[in-house]
């Protein structure tokens, strides 16, 4: 790392890792919107990231390891000079086979336990871009970048 | 996240306080579906007014209580929202099954007159 993403200077940068205790879901928000914090953003800007953040690692924590076994939540997030926050969160679990079909509004793979399937409708609409890679049993990595508007 | 029941005939109002989330959906779900079993309560209105967070978890919660009120000609109210709650209720369409109401009273008004319209329809299937 030599301090640059692509022409924006990195600010600061910070990794958290936690087990796929649905506890952590708030633990993870919070962090994240008070390591933003230093960009001065708005009340509606941290309350859509700290929402999109709990979205992702709620799925995460949900689905990325079998019931009972304990695994891993990455949450990595950068600030840069240009008022951006970059959002990664990363798991090792069994990956998504149809990111498309997954990513579609009310698409849940489990019917049964009342979940809406917004999740990644919730994160695309709270953030100004969202990309998922993932592959069957190579876990699933969501990249969130908001924006933060210029004070003036 | 904390729930405060009040009870008014047959309506039941859950003041939610707190932040409502996948964690703590769990205990919101069996919390309001043991009361209104409890009461034979046949609406519900939830009350955000003290709800300082919510995620999609929140969509979840509300779908799986209306579909058991609902079985029983009970009527959802959602009332006390932020913009953000409303935004994300909105989204996933909720208020095409229950109503959006102002304020509490205001929407135990609502319900009350649809118990009296049922009553003058003849519309109590008992």
């Amino acid at each position: 790392m030599n301090g640059k993403i692509g022409k924006n200077e990195l600010l600061n940068r910070m990794k958290l890792e936690f087990l796929n205790r649905s506890e952590n879901e708030s633990f993870a928000r919070v962090a994240v919107a008070a390591f933003a914090a230093p960009l001065d953003p708005t009340v509606e800007e941290l309350t859509e990231i700290k929402t999109a953040v709990s979205e992702a690692v709620s799925n995460a924590i949900i689905h990325a390891y079998e019931e009972g076994e304990d695994g891993m939540v990455t949450v990595e997030c950068l600030i840069d000079g240009d008022r951006r926050v970059i959002i990664t969160v990363s798991d090792s679990g069994i990956g998504i086979d149809d990111i498309e079909r997954a990513r579609e509004p009310l698409y849940t793979s489990r019917p049964g336990e009342e979940r809406s399937g917004m999740g990644f409708t919730v994160m695309e609409s709270f953030m100004d871009r969202l990309e998922v890679e993932s592959a069957p049993g190579e876990g699933t990595k969501v990249t969130m970048i908001k924006n933060l508007d210029y004070v003036l | 996240m904390q729930i405060e029941f009040e009870m008014t005939d047959d309506i039941l109002i859950a003041n939610l306080d707190g932040e409502l989330d996948h964690h703590t959906s769990t205990v919101v779900r069996e919390e309001i579906d043991k009361t209104v079993e409890a009461f034979h309560s046949k609406h519900l209105i939830f009350n955000f007014t003290k709800v300082t967070f919510m995620d999609s978890s929140g969509i979840g919660v509300i779908m799986g209580r209306y579909n058991k009120i609902s079985q029983l000609g009970g009527k959802l109210v959602i009332t006390g929202c932020n913009e953000y709650i409303d935004r994300i209720l909105d989204m996933a369409g909720i208020y095409t099954i229950a109503y959006r109401i102002n304020t509490v009273a205001e929407s135990i008004e609502k319900l009350e007159s649809e118990n009296t319209d049922e009553e003058a329809e003849g519309g109590d299937e008992r």
